[in-house]
C-alpha cells in the first residue's frame, strides 16, 4: 500500500502539470459524453419508451416502470429488415461521399498547387461552401431542387426536358443528398489536401522529371505517398463524420421519400423523438450499434495503415 | 510548387476546370442572396432581380424574433469560442510537450467523442438538462457545443504546436517561467494560425448547430438562429422570401469570420492534419 501511495505521488510530483492542462477537457468529455453514453447504453439493454419511463403529468409524477431486458432490443434491432437496410444505403452514402469528396478535392487541389494569375481568387470561391453555415446552404438547395419552381427545373423546363422529382423519387433523392454533401464537403477536403501538398519538398519532382517520369508517374509515386499523413487523418474524419450526417439528411428530405434516404442516425432520431410513442429503448440500441459500427471501422482502418508502415 | 510553362491548351483546361468549379461553388448562396431581394410570393421566379426590394429584410427584422434569436447565438457562440479555443489549446500543448501517463488514451477519447452519434446522446443529455434546470438556458448549449468542437480542435492544435520548437518554451523555463506562463506568453502568440482555425471550427460548429438546439430550447424567445429559422419553412408554413432574408443575414457573419481567418487556414490545417 505504502509503496503505490509513493509511486502515485511520485508520478503527481511529476505529471500534475500535464493533467491539469487536460483536466477541463477530462471533465466536461466525462460529464457530457460518459454520463449520456453509459445512460445510453444502459437504455438500449431496457424496455424504456415513452409510456414508462419516468414522466410528469400534471401535478402526478410517475416512476419509472420499464423493465431490464438484456440483449433482447440489440437482437431485435439486428434481426429488423429495416435497420440491415439502413446500414446498407448508409454505407453506400458514405462510401459514395467520402470517395466522391476526395477525388474533387485531390483534383482541385493538384490544380491550386501551381502558380498562375488569379489562384488566390479561385481558392477563395472554391472555399465558400465551407463559410457558409450548413443549414442555410441546405436550405439554399432546397430552393434550387424545389420540384416545380426551383431554378434547376426552370434550366430544364427551357431545354424542353420535364420537371425532375430531384428530392421525390427515391433514387434521385439519394443522388441529391450525396452533391449537397459532396458540394458542402469539397471545401474542407480541398484545404487540408492543399497543406498537404504544399508541404511535400519540390526536389523530389526535380529529380523525378530530370529521371524522365512522366505527369503521371509523377503523381501516383511522389503526390500520392506525400499525401499520406494528411489523408488518412481527414479520410478517417470525414467517414465518421459523413457516416453520423445528421443535417444534411434531415433538413433536405425529412429521410423521405418514405425511409429511402435515412441514414442510421436520422432513423434512430426518429424512432426517439417523431414516432409514437418514442422508443427510447430502440433508438439507444441504434446509438450503440453506430458506435460499435464506427468503432470497428477505425480500428482496423489504423491497423491497416500501421500496416503500411505509417501512422 | 511546380513552375514550368504551360502551352495555351493547358491554360485554357486550367481555367476553364476552376472557372466550372468555383461556379458550382457560388452558385447556391448567391442565387440564396438574389432571392432575398425579390419581393413577397415572388421567391421562385427566374427573372435575375426584376424589383429588387428590402422587404424580406424589414419583415424579418421588424416583425419576427429574428434579433433576440441572434443575441442568443451570439452568447452561445461566443461563450463556445472562447473556452472552446482555450481548452484545446491546453489540451493540444499538454499532448504535444509532456510524456504522461494517460496521455495515449485521452488521444483515443478525442478521436473516439467524434463518434458518438447525436440520437444516442440527446435523449440522455435531455435529461442531465431538465434535471439541471439547463433546459432554455444557453449554458446547456454551450456545454454540449464545447463536447463536440473541442476533440477535433485539440487534435488540430497538437498538431500546430508540434511545429513550434520545444527549445523556446524550453529557453523561457530557464528564464522562469512556469510550465503554464511558458505556453500562455511564448507558445500561444506563435500559434495564432492554429488559433485562428481552432476558432473558426468552432464557431462554425456552434453557429451552425440544429439538432441539439431544437431540441434543449423551446418557445420563439429563446431559440438561435439555426433552430428558429426552421420555423419560417416547415409542414405549415413555406414563407421563403423571409427564410432567405433571414439565412444571408445568418450567413454574413460566418463569412466575416471565414475572411478574417482564411490567410491561416491553409498553414493552420496542414499542420493539424500531417502530425495527428
Amino acid at each position: 500500500m505504502t509503496v503505490d501511495t509513493g509511486r502515485i505521488r511520485t508520478a503527481l510530483a511529476r505529471h500534475w502539470y500535464a493533467w491539469a492542462m487536460v483536466a477541463p477537457v477530462v471533465i466536461v468529455l466525462g460529464l457530457i459524453i460518459g454520463y449520456p453514453l453509459g445512460r445510453g447504453v444502459y437504455l438500449s439493454l431496457t424496455d424504456a419508451d415513452e409510456t414508462n419511463v419516468e414522466r410528469t403529468i400534471g401535478i402526478n409524477h410517475l416512476p419509472a416502470t420499464y423493465r431490464f431486458t438484456g440483449l433482447d432490443k440489440l437482437t431485435a434491432v439486428l434481426k429488423d429488415e429495416v435497420f440491415l437496410d439502413r446500414l446498407l444505403w448508409t454505407v453506400t452514402w458514405t462510401v459514395s461521399c467520402v470517395t466522391v469528396t476526395f477525388a474533387l478535392g485531390l483534383g482541385l487541389a493538384v490544380l491550386l498547387n501551381r502558380r498562375f494569375a488569379g489562384r488566390a481568387v479561385y481558392r477563395s470561391l472554391l472555399i465558400l461552401p465551407w463559410a457558409v453555415p450548413a443549414f442555410v446552404s441546405v436550405f439554399a438547395w432546397r430552393l434550387l431542387y424545389n420540384e416545380r419552381n426551383g431554378i434547376l427545373n426552370k434550366l430544364l423546363d427551357g431545354g424542353g426536358i420535364d420537371a425532375v422529382p430531384w428530392l421525390n423519387d427515391p433514387t434521385l433523392a439519394k443522388v441529391s443528398v450525396i452533391a449537397v454533401n459532396v458540394w458542402i464537403g469539397v471545401p474542407f477536403m480541398l484545404v487540408a489536401l492543399l497543406g498537404g501538398l504544399q508541404s511535400i519538398p519540390g526536389e523530389r519532382y526535380e529529380a523525378a522529371e530530370m529521371d524522365g517520369a512522366s505527369p503521371w508517374q509523377r503523381f501516383r509515386h511522389i503526390t500520392l505517398p506525400g499525401l499520406r499523413p494528411v489523408s488518412s487523418t481527414v479520410v478517417l474524419l470525414s467517414t465518421i463524420w459523413t457516416f453520423n450526417m445528421f443535417p444534411v439528411i434531415y433538413l433536405l428530405t425529412r429521410g423521405g421519400p418514405g425511409d429511402t434516404t435515412e441514414i442510421l442516425v436520422t432513423y434512430a432520431y426518429r424512432i426517439s423523438f417523431v414516432n409514437s410513442p418514442r422508443d427510447y429503448a430502440g433508438a439507444s440500441a441504434w446509438g450503440v450499434l453506430i458506435l460499435l459500427i464506427l468503432l470497428l471501422f477505425a480500428v482496423v482502418y489504423r491497423r491497416a495503415l500501421r500496416k503500411q508502415g505509417e501512422v | 510548387m511546380r513552375d514550368r510553362q504551360r502551352g495555351p491548351l493547358a491554360s485554357i483546361g486550367l481555367h476553364t476546370t476552376l472557372i466550372l468549379a468555383s461556379a458550382v461553388a457560388v452558385f447556391p448562396p448567391l442565387w440564396l442572396l438574389m432571392t432575398s431581394f425579390k419581393p413577397k410570393g415572388e421567391a421562385f421566379s427566374t427573372d435575375v432581380i426584376k424589383d429588387p426590394t428590402l422587404g424580406n429584410y424589414t419583415h424579418v427584422l421588424a416583425d419576427t424574433e429574428f434579433l433576440t434569436w441572434f443575441g442568443n447565438s451570439l452568447l452561445v457562440v461566443g461563450c463556445t469560442t472562447v473556452l472552446g479555443v482555450f481548452i484545446a489549446a491546453t489540451t493540444g500543448y499538454a499532448v504535444s510537450r509532456f510524456r504522461f501517463p494517460g496521455m495515449r488514451p485521452l488521444m483515443w477519447l478525442l478521436l473516439i467523442t467524434q463518434m458518438f452519434p447525436v440520437a444516442i446522446l440527446i435523449v440522455p443529455l435531455y435529461t442531465i438538462m431538465s434535471t439541471l434546470g439547463w433546459l432554455n438556458q444557453p449554458v446547456s448549449l454551450i456545454v454540449t457545443y464545447l463536447t463536440v468542437a473541442v476533440p477535433f480542435c485539440a487534435w488540430m492544435m497538437k498538431g500546430y504546436f508540434d511545429t513550434i520548437p520545444a527549445e523556446i518554451d524550453e529557453s523561457g523555463r530557464v528564464d522562469g517561467l512556469t510550465p503554464f506562463g511558458a505556453f500562455w506568453r511564448l507558445v500561444v502568440p506563435l500559434a495564432k494560425p492554429g488559433i485562428a482555425v481552432t476558432a473558426f471550427y468552432t464557431f462554425i460548429t456552434a453557429w451552425a448547430e440544429v439538432a441539439y438546439a431544437s431540441a434543449f430550447m423551446t418557445g420563439e424567445e429563446n431559440l438561435t438562429l439555426a433552430a428558429g429559422l426552421q420555423t419560417f419553412v416547415n409542414q405549415y408554413t413555406s414563407d421563403w422570401g423571409s427564410m432567405t432574408a433571414a439565412a444571408v443575414m445568418i450567413a454574413v457573419p460566418a463569412a466575416l469570420v471565414f475572411a478574417w481567418v482564411q490567410r491561416h487556414l491553409v498553414a493552420g490545417l496542414t499542420a493539424g492534419a500531417t502530425k495527428s
